[in-house]
């Protein structure tokens, strides 16, 4: 019992950090039906921007894990909306109306660019980074379970952002107008909604939720690696499309569910734990094929 | 005019006078995570070279052509192929990782380049052909797993779980130190195959905590290690971490800060500072002012590039007089910084030394010199 328990708690840290990096691939779509490749890549920018952030803090004599917390979070959420935003105006708007295959090819090598640059000027960046623990690391041995106070953080943390999100789409004007604009490009327009402002803070808004999955990745792990976000994009655009692109319980429901098929492939199936993601891949395969919408598809008309 | 001339005579007589120039292949991971052994073998072969130029009595120029494997077969197959195809190359000092290695022997054999393997340690890339262009001056897994098995029985733990990565190199580890350590008495609890680039491994660990060993053995190397350590420290999963050669290095120290306290390894050869030359080695290798260390395999690689440019001013600049020279007949008991080399049949040097290593205060140390030897620290149980 404790066990399973144990194996839920990894299950959901994996699939809050899944869950947000799918959030983001869902809002792009949402509002300008592009799929933004090199959104993995924007949160290992983010992570490594924390990293840098934490580094140059230490340097200063600044040892308080509150306010280094805060700042690795703030550089990550600033780096992230940079790169996000640049994305965004200069790549993905110029090429609106062309092909999404371009669109999609564009960003993918962008996500090269960016982990490159890590890679290179990062210092000694082809090296797995050391993240800093910056979380309490206590907690209740409960048997097989360990549950830690650093994980119950950032879960509740993780779980209050995308409340959030949710809040802000539903509940604000500018919620209000990322709708319209999902809902009807050509309208919103008529009515008044600045296209392409609202398109920049979509974006914005994205790469924060990657920023964090980014920090939350390194303090969960204490290690960061220029090539996280290769697999991480995968996955979240995965989870995105599993939920129904488009759709913001979509990607959260995607997420977890990722997730859970990992575990499930490591633990309960009887070969080898080096296929699980060969199987996580597999079943979404065949969900793909049995729900092309998604699971929460495009019947749910209002997107995002 | 007259200026010119004697400007030619003199280029000339210098031409004349001027050394023969050999290009022998460094290859390595240089890049990706397993880079700092790699640039350590680099410079390690790079300093053989410049001590050979500096000596008046060589009867060659050596130029040290540096090609990077990336710890990735179809890159090093390539730079095998790179280096094979380019008849001005007559040799090469190649390998640390083993999937590479094993990947590449048969493009050294094709194009009869003779190889001196520094640094990847599974037994197939010797054993499995006959190839004669293939040596080691390295000892392999077999080996190395043969006394981590018998330390750790030594040591009162009976129940080992096992995660190894599924290349070649991890399952290598894996069969060895499950045959040695089942042969000891010791029981294997649970054996876990991982991809080599896997991030996540809370569900293996945890499933792993489950059978409740009283050890962890870790076949695989640098990256995928630091992530395995670190995560068990996430789920309170504190027994013995017990590493193979692929974690020796600093990087692994370096990513995983006070948690590589404690963890064990194993490595074929002793340490250079240990060594009857290692001082020499270690003072000249300080004095070209390399950036990186030499890191755990810096002496095989230079022993390596020293035993190839033994042969060629031997056998002069021709491959396959080379490889005449470097058969069992000629390479037996050779003085070299890694102790003595023999070479048998297969090109395999039969060194027996293997050195053990802890982690101490942030460093490797050897196991007789360390704290944990004279009982003043404990092991995990």
């Amino acid at each position: 019992m404790a066990l399973l328990g144990q194996y839920a708690m990894n299950g959901a840290m994996l699939g809050m950090m899944y869950a947000l990096v799918a959030v983001g691939f869902t809002l792009f779509f949402g509002v300008l039906d592009v799929i933004q490749f090199s959104h993995g890549d924007v949160v290992a920018a983010g992570a490594f921007a924390g990293l840098l952030a934490y580094a140059a803090l230490s340097f200063f004599g600044v040892h308080a894990p509150g306010v280094l917390l805060l700042a690795v979070i703030l550089a990550a959420a600033l780096a992230t909306i940079v790169v996000g935003v640049l994305v965004a105006r200069f790549l993905v708007l110029p090429i609106k109306g062309a092909p999404q295959l371009n669109v999609l090819l564009v960003t993918l090598m962008m996500g090269t660019v960016v982990r490159e640059c890590i890679r290179l000027f990062f210092p000694n960046g082809s090296q797995p980074q050391r993240f800093p623990a910056l979380l309490p690391s206590s907690g209740w041995n409960l048997g097989a379970f360990y549950l830690r106070f650093d994980n119950v953080i950032l879960l509740t943390c993780g779980g209050l952002l995308i409340a959030a999100t949710h809040l802000l789409i539903t509940r604000t004007r500018l919620g209000l107008a990322i709708r319209a604009v999902a809902q009807d490009e050509e309208t919103a327009r008529t009515m008044g909604i600045d296209f392409k402002r609202v398109v920049l803070v979509t974006f914005a808004l994205g790469s924060v939720l990657a920023a964090f999955a980014g920090v939350m990745d390194g303090l969960y792990y204490n290690e960061v690696f220029f090539g996280m976000g290769l697999l991480l994009g995968v996955i979240g655009f995965a989870a995105a499309i599993l939920g129904g692109l488009g759709n913001l319980y979509g990607a959260i429901v995607g997420g977890f569910l990722f997730a859970a098929l990992q575990t499930v492939g490591a633990v309960a199936l009887p070969f080898a734990s080096a296929y699980k993601d060969v199987f996580a891949f597999g079943v979404v395969i065949v969900l793909m094929a049995v729900r092309p919408t998604g699971l929460i598809g495009e019947r749910v008309s209002e997107r995002v | 005019m007259r200026f010119a001339a004697v400007a030619l005579i003199a280029l000339l007589s210098f031409a004349a006078r001027a050394k023969e120039t050999v290009r022998i292949a460094f290859i390595g991971p240089l890049t990706g995570g397993n880079s700092a052994i790699g640039l350590g073998g680099r410079n390690s072969a790079d300093l053989a070279v410049r001590l050979r130029n500096a000596d008046a009595k060589a009867k060659y120029t050596y130029d040290l052509v540096v090609l990077d494997d990336e710890c990735k077969p179809d890159a090093g197959v390539q730079m095998a192929t790179k280096a094979g195809s380019d008849r001005t190359i007559v040799g090469g000092v190649t390998n640390y990782c083993s999937v590479v290695a094993m990947a590449a022997v048969d493009t050294y054999h094709r194009f009869g380049l003779p190889v001196i393997v520094w640094g990847a340690v599974l037994p197939d890339i010797t054993y499995k052909n006959d190839f004669k262009e293939v040596h080691r001056v390295n000892g392999t897994m077999i080996n190395q797993n043969q006394t981590n098995a018998k330390f750790m029985s030594e040591h009162g733990y009976k129940n080992v779980a096992i995660i190894h990565d599924t290349t070649d190199y991890g399952k290598g580890h894996d069969k060895y130190f499950t045959q040695f350590f089942t042969q000891s008495g010791g029981k294997i609890a649970g054996d876990f195959g991982v991809t080599a680039d896997q991030q996540d491994f809370t569900a293996e660990l945890t499933q792993l905590k489950g059978l409740k060993p009283d050890a962890l053995y870790f076949g695989g190397l640098t990256p995928i290690g630091v992530r395995i350590r670190a995560q068990m420290d996430k789920l309170g999963l504190g027994v013995q971490f017990d590493g193979t050669s692929g974690i020796v290095n600093d990087d692994f120290i370096k990513a995983l800060g006070p948690n590589a306290e404690g963890a064990l390894a194993f490595r074929e050869g002793a340490p250079a500072e240990k060594l009857a030359h290692g001082k020499e080695f270690l003072e000249q290798y300080n004095k070209q002012g390399y950036t990186q260390p030499p890191e755990a395999y810096g002496p095989f690689a230079y022993a390596a590039a020293v035993l190839l440019m033994d042969a060629i001013e031997k056998a002069g600049p021709d491959r396959k007089k080379i490889i005449a020279q470097l058969s069992p007949a000629h390479v037996k008991d050779v003085e070299s910084i890694v102790g003595k080399i023999t070479f048998d049949d297969h090109g395999q040097n039969t060194v027996p030394v293997i050195t053990k290593y802890v982690v101490q205060d942030g460093k490797w140390v050897m196991w007789e010199d360390s704290e944990y030897a004279s009982g003043k620290r404990k092991l995990a149980k």
